[in-house]
């Protein structure tokens, strides 16, 4: 399935272009009906879209989805069985591997970091790998950026969770990447360690750093991410969240009454831009509207003027989650069909 | 193909660090030799002052066939930990996503595995040597000294031997799950090329330094050509998803760039 991808947001300061003096008006990350199969299971297909540089996409999707494998597939891990797509500029071709890898870095799900070695000595081995010469500034750098100053020689292996992911992001940071693939930064963290990394994120995004972030966490998502993606093997939409909310959702009041309205059809056939109701499960009522905030004085003068005792009327809220849960749940009855 | 050293060495440097804390890798370096030094010790200690020539060729063929298992097996325990170790702590992926080769990544871990490995075998070596000179019967000592091609072939077959067994270490290691299965069979397949050695040491060859030079030329040359399969095999895609690139990926090329 091709999917109408919105466009990415307009690029910001000549700060967040990447240092390699590629081209400007390229995108972070363009990609074209990239497909991955592995024998006969597909991991994903066709996914086509576009990340801008600054910034933050989220990349959505159930367990098994592909979005990890999406990641390895655009941080030259593994090859596509099909598609194309450039990656900060460059041509995803072995040919251009090493030149993608210099210029982005992925935080996979796990650490992934050496227990016998220090939090410095961690670090060094991966400032030399991207061909720092002079690494100590750089990697003092990166352990201000994630608060970690003060345990730089602590063993990895006598960290938390928490604190191993955020040396993972700091490590992340080292090579000063034109794009940073975090997939899953929060998994298995606790609430405080979640909000310090998400805090982290919220950091780079106002450094100009491209971020690819995959998550299930879809109020992470919201509240982070410019622009988010959900797939599902295949990719179901890409949109700013709020614009994907609009897209699935009507616009609605939601009233609650006392007692239940006597003749609530007369009443809302009587309201100004009503489209439709109907009684939500808690004893109130749905009342989809073209535009919220004109028809709430309407409907509350309607509902005094039947003698209603009101205990509340606001605008429905829908969340990232309803968009989420509607797509893939559409998604898996389509597959049961 | 062009090598960046900067890699290179901080493999090198990184690895160093993880064997000098790590329990089983340091006993692994220091019980073999111990071993594999004291039985050749005791072998050429117990032999008479009267001893005929053939016990002697026979006995200092044993020893040295010993002494060579250090080069064998120390850097074979030490590679075939070295890839599946990273994936079994999950270091290999964020490895993986940086910008080093395989050949640099690889050459690095061996030269870590060749460097303590090559040290501690000429010491064990030195060591054996001077004890023969030092303490064992004076007519021994001086038979010893005279096999000047045996020895010569020992000194050597010890960087050789343990090139091969890095690589076949290496390989395993790259090929496996499990560190235990990984460390057996790459102890295992670090034997084979003892078999030549054994064939000198017995004199069913004769041991010239002729021949010595011959063969240590031919194993340089499979050191080099397994640095290059081994290479060849280490794929990322397999190593990180566990499954093989199928026939039907390509590389995806961009003929144009897209609008944007």
């Amino acid at each position: 399935m091709h999917v109408t991808v919105s466009q990415p947001p307009p690029q910001s300061s000549p700060s967040v272009l990447p240092a390699s003096g590629s081209d400007a008006l390229a995108p972070a990350l363009d990609v074209r009906g990239l497909t991955k199969r592995f024998g006969g299971r597909t991991a994903f297909s066709d996914v086509s879209f576009c990340v801008g540089y600054g910034e933050v996409f989220g990349f959505l999707g159930p367990n098994g989805a592909g979005k990890t494998t999406t990641v390895r597939t655009l941080g030259t891990l593994i090859a596509p069985t099909s598609g194309s797509g450039l990656v900060a500029g460059m041509p995803l071709d072995p040919e251009h591997a090493a030149e993608i890898r210099q210029q982005i870095s992925i935080m996979p799900e796990a650490p992934g970091l050496y227990l016998r070695l220090t939090v410095t000595e961690n670090l060094e081995f991966f400032a030399g790998l991207y061909g720092l010469r002079r690494p100590t500034a750089r990697i003092d750098e990166a352990l201000e950026a994630v608060n970690l100053a003060e345990r730089a020689n602590d063993l990895c292996g006598s960290l938390s969770k928490g604190l191993r992911q955020r040396v993972a992001l700091a490590r992340a940071l080292l090579s000063d990447p034109a794009i940073m693939f975090l997939d899953e930064p929060t998994s298995g963290l606790d609430p405080l360690a979640t909000r310090e990394v998400e805090d982290l994120i919220s950091g780079l995004r106002q450094r100009g750093v491209t971020i690819f972030l995959t998550t299930h966490r879809l109020e992470e998502a919201e509240r982070l991410c410019d622009r988010v993606a959900i797939i599902n093997a295949t990719l179901q939409t890409v949109g700013r969240p709020h614009e994907l909310r609009d897209q699935f959702f009507k616009k609605a009041l939601v009233v609650e009454t006392e007692a239940p309205l006597e003749d609530p059809e007369r009443l809302f056939a009587n309201l100004p831009g009503a489209e439709s109701w109907h009684a939500d499960e808690r004893g109130g009522y749905v009342v989809s509207v073209s535009n919220p905030r004109a028809a709430a004085p309407e409907l509350t003068r309607l509902l005094v003027r039947v003698g209603a005792d009101v205990i509340s009327i606001g605008e429905s809220q829908h969340s990232l989650e309803d968009v989420y849960l509607e797509l893939i749940e559409d998604d898996v009855e389509a597959h049961r069909r | 193909m062009s090598l960046d050293t900067i890699h290179i060495r901080s493999v090198i440097r990184k690895e160093l660090r993880e064997y000098r804390r790590n329990r089983f890798i340091i006993g692994t370096m220091a019980v073999s030799p111990v071993l594999f030094l004291a039985l050749p010790i005791i072998n050429i200690f117990a032999l008479p002052a009267s001893v005929s020539s053939s016990m002697l060729d026979k006995r200092l063929g044993l020893s040295l066939l010993y002494m060579l298992l250090i080069p064998a097996t120390v850097p074979a325990a030490l590679a075939s930990y070295s890839v599946v170790v990273e994936r079994e702590q999950g270091t290999l992926e964020p490895l993986l996503t940086t910008p080093i080769s395989r050949e640099e990544l690889l050459l690095g871990k061996a030269s870590a595995a060749m460097l303590p490995s090559v040290v501690i075998a000429y010491t064990a070596f030195g060591v054996f040597l001077a004890s023969v000179r030092l303490f064992a019967n004076a007519n021994v000592a001086t038979a010893v000294f005279d096999q000047s091609s045996v020895l010569l072939a020992q000194a050597l077959f010890t960087p050789l031997l343990a090139g091969w067994s890095i690589w076949a270490g290496i390989a395993i290691s790259s090929r496996s799950s499990d560190v235990r299965v990984a460390q057996q069979l790459g102890t295992l397949a670090s034997v084979p090329p003892l078999a030549i050695v054994a064939l000198m040491s017995f004199r069913v060859i004769e041991p010239t330094l002729a021949l010595a030079v011959a063969l240590g030329v031919g194993l340089l040359a499979i050191d080099s050509v397994a640095w290059r399969v081994v290479s060849a095999m280490f794929d990322r895609e397999r190593l990180i998803t566990g499954a093989k690139r199928s026939a039907t990926s390509q590389p995806i090329r961009t003929t144009e760039r897209p609008p944007t």
